[in-house]
């Protein structure tokens, strides 16, 4: 049979419905939503008498934070669910990780063009603070991981991997398994991989080894340098900066060249 | 700063690195040295500094030199700092860059920030001691804290007693805000088992729970911030809250997406929509209940995911002709369609498709046939044939 739902013989059912249940055992449920209110109102006050004495404290230490969302966590609450929470309201969680989330999407959109989605923790770490500028609140790499692990309800594949020195951040969908996974973390000490060196460390056919460093072209995560003296070398721009990179300033770029 | 010797940078055997980092000036008390900008690096038993340019150019220092260090905050044109106090100046210290200081303290400024991990690997450093388990090639020039401690004259004795006291009421705040948490954090768990309860008493039900009582429940569990396993198939995530949010967002939104040609990623929205508003920003999560709550609304907005999981907010309008088209072509060819048919014919929701039908019906190309088994499409044979 096909539900209509639609009509005033409808509603009239449905109304009926509501009240013969009511009068029978939505009685019980009905009383304990009256109690989580009185409870809701009564941690409310709790929740205010604790962010005017510690509410600095939060915006303060970031191992404070630390402690408070993995307390959060074990009690299986999640103060940054909604803007609309308590602990957003009151506490001044919320906007402070929902503005972080923001810097973090524009860091890693202005660089995609050159990493291809990929950066490492540590430089999206220094980029976002020096977007923040001299005067903003300090920010840890907890803080990022936690503000991260949010954005990823925006579908647009943010993910952490873990790598031998960090992490590396994702920002866009490529599909990255294990076998991308190890090549990224082989490539990591020299900013660049080689098939040779796949092979060898990894005891792969070149089938395996080609597939996965043609994916990572593809998804402009990695750049080939068919130059390179005994065989081509395939570059990841997400771990140039501390290896090979340097921001230098006009003078110092001058000085060089004397 | 006299507590410094001059140092080649490299680590001893056995010693290893904590922690460095670069763009930090060194502070003789409250006066600037001359170690302008370079790079601080900590280790299990000393605290080093080498110049940025000149890598010659290395100071150190023990960590059991170190009684006690605290962080002084960034102000107007100032950076962060962190303050290291210090033993007395040992007898026979191997020569170092000052001679002499009237400062029993130097100050870490961190011009490149740096300074919170820092400090919290310091704290480690100092509470492990390492260096008195673990001997080092070269012996080190420093006593041990306590031998130290009975060379004292009496002035330092008085200082070192008030920055104790300091140290013990600092982290007295610190040890009474974690107290305040825990017991925050007791009564947060009984709400935790109360909507728990309440939660399995709805599932026992099984949909019997009026509707009143649904949304009551849900606004609660958005306060709270706990998840909500239950009524989330039934009735989704969202709230009142985010309905006004669905609303607020359209408004916001038009225009932004027309000039991207109808179709804007979810991520972009989040930026846009958090940076107008300052404060009171929403969560990833706000926003994508907002969003899915377009359809039910009715409003000129459609949340859109890809199969890659790429999600993007779609004006309504924005393909109205293609999808009135397809439509057209799909029913000819099966003759006539059902929305729940259509539905899956084409991998969209039923409400997506009744609209689809609705709208090739609303300009004429699709008639309806509304009879007691369902509601059917056909196409407007009175348009095309003679």
């Amino acid at each position: 049979m096909h539900r209509r739902g639609v009509g005033a013989g409808a509603i009239a059912k449905k109304k009926l419905a509501e009240a013969k249940y009511k009068e029978r055992g939505t009685v019980m449920a009905e009383d304990q939503l009256v109690q989580m209110s009185k409870q809701l109102e009564m941690f409310k006050t709790h929740l205010e008498e604790f962010a005017s004495k510690h509410k600095q404290e939060i915006r303060k230490s970031s191992e404070f934070r630390v402690q408070f969302q993995d307390m959060c966590a074990t009690i299986g609450v999640d103060p940054l669910a909604s803007g609309k929470g308590f602990w957003s309201e009151m506490l001044g969680v919320g906007d402070f990780y929902y503005e972080l989330g923001v810097q973090i999407i524009e860091v890693c959109l202005a660089l995609k063009h050159r990493n291809g989605g990929l950066i490492t923790l540590d430089e999206l770490h220094q980029r976002v603070l020096k977007g923040r500028g001299k005067f903003a609140q300090d920010v840890s790499q907890d803080d990022l991981i936690r503000a991260i692990k949010k954005l990823k309800s925006l579908g647009n594949g943010f993910s952490i991997i873990p790598m031998g020195g960090g992490y590396l951040v994702q920002s866009v969908p490529a599909e990255l398994n294990m076998d991308h996974t190890v090549v990224l973390q082989i490539a990591e000490k020299n900013g660049y991989v080689t098939v040779s060196e796949i092979k060898s460390s990894l005891k792969w056919d070149a089938e395996r080894t080609n597939q996965v460093l043609e994916h990572l072209l593809k998804e402009g995560l990695a750049w080939i340098d068919k130059q390179a003296p005994e065989e081509p070398q395939y570059w990841l721009p997400a771990l140039f900066s501390d290896l090979y990179s340097q921001d230098v300033t006009p003078e110092e770029a001058d000085a060089s060249l004397l | 700063m006299d507590r410094f010797v001059w140092a080649s940078g490299l680590l001893e055997i056995n010693e290893t690195l904590v922690i460095q980092q670069r763009g930090v000036r060194l502070y003789d008390g409250d006066d600037k040295t001359k170690f302008d900008l370079g790079t601080v690096l900590l280790s299990t038993h000393r605290l080093l500094w080498r110049d940025h340019k000149k890598h010659d150019c290395c100071i150190a220092l023990p960590l059991s030199q170190i009684i006690f260090f605290e962080e002084q905050a960034a102000g107007i044109g100032k950076s962060a700092k962190i303050v290291v106090h210090l033993q007395p100046v040992t007898l026979n210290k191997e020569p170092g860059p000052y001679q002499s200081s009237k400062y029993s303290y130097i100050k870490l400024s961190f011009k490149e920030h740096g300074q919170i991990e820092f400090y919290r690997r310091l704290s480690e450093e100092l509470s492990q001691k390492r260096w008195e388990r673990i001997s080092v090639s070269q012996p080190m020039q420093s006593p041990s804290r306590s031998q130290a401690g009975k060379v004292k004259a009496v002035g330092i004795v008085g200082i070192e007693r008030k920055l104790e006291e300091k140290r013990k009421e600092t982290d007295k705040n610190i040890s009474e805000a974690f107290e305040d948490l825990s017991q925050l954090m007791k009564k947060a768990k009984e709400m935790v088992d109360l909507s728990k309860l309440i939660a399995n008493k709805i599932k026992d039900k099984q949909g019997d729970i009026s509707e009143d009582e649904t949304i009551r429940f849900k606004s609660y569990l958005l306060s709270m911030g706990i998840a909500n396993p239950v009524t989330r198939e039934t009735h989704g995530s969202g709230t009142h809250y985010h309905l006004q949010l669905a609303k607020q967002l359209v408004e916001m939104l038009q225009v932004p997406v027309e000039e991207q040609g109808g179709m804007m990623a979810l991520t972009e929205v989040y930026c846009l929509t958090n940076r107008a508003r300052g404060m009171e920003l929403l969560s990833p999560e706000d926003l994508v209940n907002a969003c899915k709550m377009f359809e039910a609304l009715n409003l000129p907005m459609r949340l859109r995911i890809f199969d890659s999981g790429v999600m993007v907010v779609q004006l309504q309008s924005h393909s109205e002709d293609e999808m009135i088209a397809s439509a057209v072509e799909t029913v000819s060819e099966k003759g006539f369609v059902s929305s729940e048919e259509y539905a899956k014919l084409v991998g969209i929701s039923v409400l997506l498709a009744k609209e689809r039908l609705l709208l090739a019906e609303k300009v004429g190309h699709l008639c309806r046939d509304d009879s007691v088994e369902s509601l059917r499409f056909y196409p407007n044979l009175f348009l095309t044939q003679d």
